[in-house]
């Protein structure tokens, strides 16, 4: 926030630019045995990085902008996934272990023909619409409700949870057809190309960095806009808003639908990286990491987010293996320790060494009370 | 029949919360630019009064009617709102996280739906308007900075200057004098002063010294116990043996 316009796009560019350009040829071209190399292990787990920077995006675009903390984002995260999960599996084909056109869930279930709503799945572009469709649909239908019966704060929070848990309990059950607890895995084709191919797996990471660019930039000029003015005044003073002639239902029911929208898409790319999607993404815990990647980062921001997603999930993937029983208490520790001393999130750090830096200047040294600078890093 | 029509009109409106009765039998008549002064003790149903006629809550009985063909007890607030009435609360309710101009930007007038707001651009009429407004309330030279920053005296001001930014037919203006600076008072008395003729204006207020200041030989109205107890200039007001007993002199005994 503190960054200039010009200076926060000219980070982004030189971000994308390492991202989208340098690791992908690096992963592609250089020689394995090089110290450039970029492993597909690397790679991978990048994209998985980027897809959940959109889901971020996503919450902050509600939580920080608008002030409505939803703990059910991951919900429209894991439909968006689901909806390129059902195209996935259909394109499995007859590789599956009962060798027959039916996914492997409905053979298992007894099924011989494939149910109706299935069907339409096996056209690539159809399961692209409905991955904006449903969860755009379902937010719709839902933000309509809790935003006409002014319905907010906690209230509204608890809610969102209580969607996004009452869902995975739905998509638990085996009779929902949508693959019970097991979800679906095993994919193997995405566009006639070998899913977990080197190159498909390479595509789909630029593609996710793709998403994630438009993604912030779409959000960068929406809240620029008068819409973003509004959207911030919602969050400041939502009475003062109505009396500005403002109908702040509708103004909130547009920002959850379009988040919706970008969880969605996040959770499409993220479902064929990761090859496996099951109702735990639902569940409500799924949704408060995302809150808390937006928090440690910077709510408020664009690009504090993308920073939090990133660095907590580096930090998961390392701590899960190397100290997975302390991975919660250090994840929750991280969160009390921004909230209470950082609480504009990692990406208000050079502005604090900058803003200390100035104060230091001011105060001359022999009277100087600053904190001892070489105090012991735990 | 010759009848003026009374911009606002309120007859026979009732008001109970939880068995309290916060306006009962209130009959009011606003003409077109009138600056009306409203006083009374606490508790008289002032704020009720204002939150009734905004939309905020609903009459129990009786009816509000705007330019004698909206019924005000029936619509929400934005919808009010649009109608043309706009509100000035007690405690400056600015956008602290705007700056001054972006405060008048999101009050002027306009269309205020969802998808205008996303491809709205100022244009030179709205500017002029904008950069009028804040000579008028005084803030020209602090435009670009944030409301939240403002002094108090300059946030009652911003705040009056969004309900001129939206073309508001109707100020309803509710303690603009509360914790301000006795130069900041008058000030804001001169202010709508300036206002009075082109504006129809009803304000709520306390202070007595103030209400002499703006009222100038208009009409007073005395609330009491959520109706109207007597109405005329502030010295016949003040005069008259009820409002001493109710309101002055309870006030004076303190």
């Amino acid at each position: 926030m503190n960054t200039t316009p010009r200076r926060e796009s000219l980070i982004a560019g030189a971000i994308a630019l390492v991202l989208l350009v340098i690791m992908p040829s690096l992963n592609a071209w250089a020689p394995q045995d090089s110290l450039f190399y970029v492993s597909n292990f690397t790679i991978n787990v990048w994209g998985k990085y980027l897809a959940y920077g959109i889901l971020a995006i996503s919450v902050d675009l509600l939580w920080g902008f608008t002030g409505l903390l939803s703990l059910g984002q991951a919900l429209f995260f894991s439909l968006g996934g689901y909806m390129i999960g059902m195209h996935l599996m259909l394109m499995i084909g007859k590789l599956g272990q009962y060798k027959s056109d039916l996914p492997d869930f409905l053979v298992f279930l007894g099924h011989t023909y494939l149910p109706a709503f299935w069907a339409p799945f096996s056209s690539f572009l159809f399961a692209a619409l409905m991955i904006f469709l449903l969860p755009m649909l379902l937010a719709k239908v839902f933000g309509y409700l809790a935003f006409r019966s002014r319905i907010k704060g906690v209230y509204f929070s608890i809610l969102t949870q209580a969607l996004t848990y009452g869902a995975s309990l739905m998509f638990f059950r085996n009779d929902m057809l949508m693959g019970g607890n097991n979800g679906f895995t095993d994919f193997k084709f995405l566009l006639g190309n070998d899913v977990r191919s080197a190159a498909t797996q390479r595509s789909l990471y630029i593609v996710t960095g793709i998403a994630l660019l438009a993604v912030y930039f779409g959000c960068r000029w929406l809240t620029r806009t008068k819409f973003g003015l509004v959207q911030r005044a919602i969050r400041d003073s939502e009475t003062r808003v109505l009396f500005s002639g403002y109908s702040a239902a509708n103004y909130k029911l547009f920002v959850f639908v379009v988040a919706a929208g970008i969880a969605a898409l996040g959770g499409a790319l993220y479902v064929p990286q990761v090859g496996i999607i099951n109702p735990s993404e639902m569940t409500p815990d799924k949704s408060l990491e995302a809150v808390v990647w937006v928090a440690v980062g910077g709510r408020g921001t664009l690009f504090g987010p993308v920073l939090g997603a990133v660095v907590i999930n580096a930090l998961k993937s390392w701590a899960t293996r190397a100290i997975p029983d302390m991975w919660l208490i250090l994840l929750g520790s991280m969160f009390l320790f921004v909230v209470l001393f950082l609480p504009e999130g990692l990406i208000s750090i050079p502005a604090r060494i900058r803003a200390f830096r100035d104060r230091r200047k001011k105060v001359s040294p022999a009277t100087a009370s600053a904190p001892v600078p070489n105090a012991p890093v735990s | 029949m010759t009848q003026k029509p009374f911009l606002l009109s309120a007859e026979g409106v009732n008001k109970s919360f939880d068995g309290f009765k916060a306006i009962r039998d209130l009959n009011f008549y606003l003409e077109t630019g009138e600056l009306r002064t409203v006083i009374g003790p606490n508790g008289a149903g002032k704020t009720t009064f204002l939150d009734l006629i905004t939309g905020r809550t609903q009459p129990d009985t009786g009816k509000i009617d705007f330019e004698g063909v909206h019924d005000l007890g029936s619509m929400s607030e934005h919808e009010i709102y649009r109608l043309g009435i706009g509100r000035k609360f007690q405690t400056p309710t600015v956008y602290t996280d705007h700056t001054v101009t972006e405060n008048l930007l999101l009050s002027l007038a306009g269309n205020r739906g969802v998808f205008a707001s996303l491809f709205f651009r100022i244009n030179s009429t709205q500017q002029d308007k904008i950069d009028e407004i804040l000579r008028t309330i005084n803030l020209s030279t602090q435009r670009d900075r944030k409301a939240g920053t403002l002094a108090h005296g300059q946030k009652q001001w911003l705040e009056i200057g969004m309900l001129l930014a939206q073309d508001a037919k109707l100020l309803l203006v509710d303690e603009p004098a509360a914790g301000m600076t006795d130069e900041e008072t008058a000030r804001t008395g001169d202010l709508l002063l300036s206002l009075a003729g082109r504006h129809t204006i009803v304000v709520i207020e306390h202070d007595m010294v103030f209400v002499r200041q703006i009222s100038q030989g208009r009409k007073v109205t005395v609330l009491h116990q959520g109706s109207v107890l007597c109405e005329g200039p502030v010295d016949a007001v003040q005069s008259d043996p009820k409002v001493i007993e109710v309101y002055l002199g309870r006030k004076h005994a303190r």
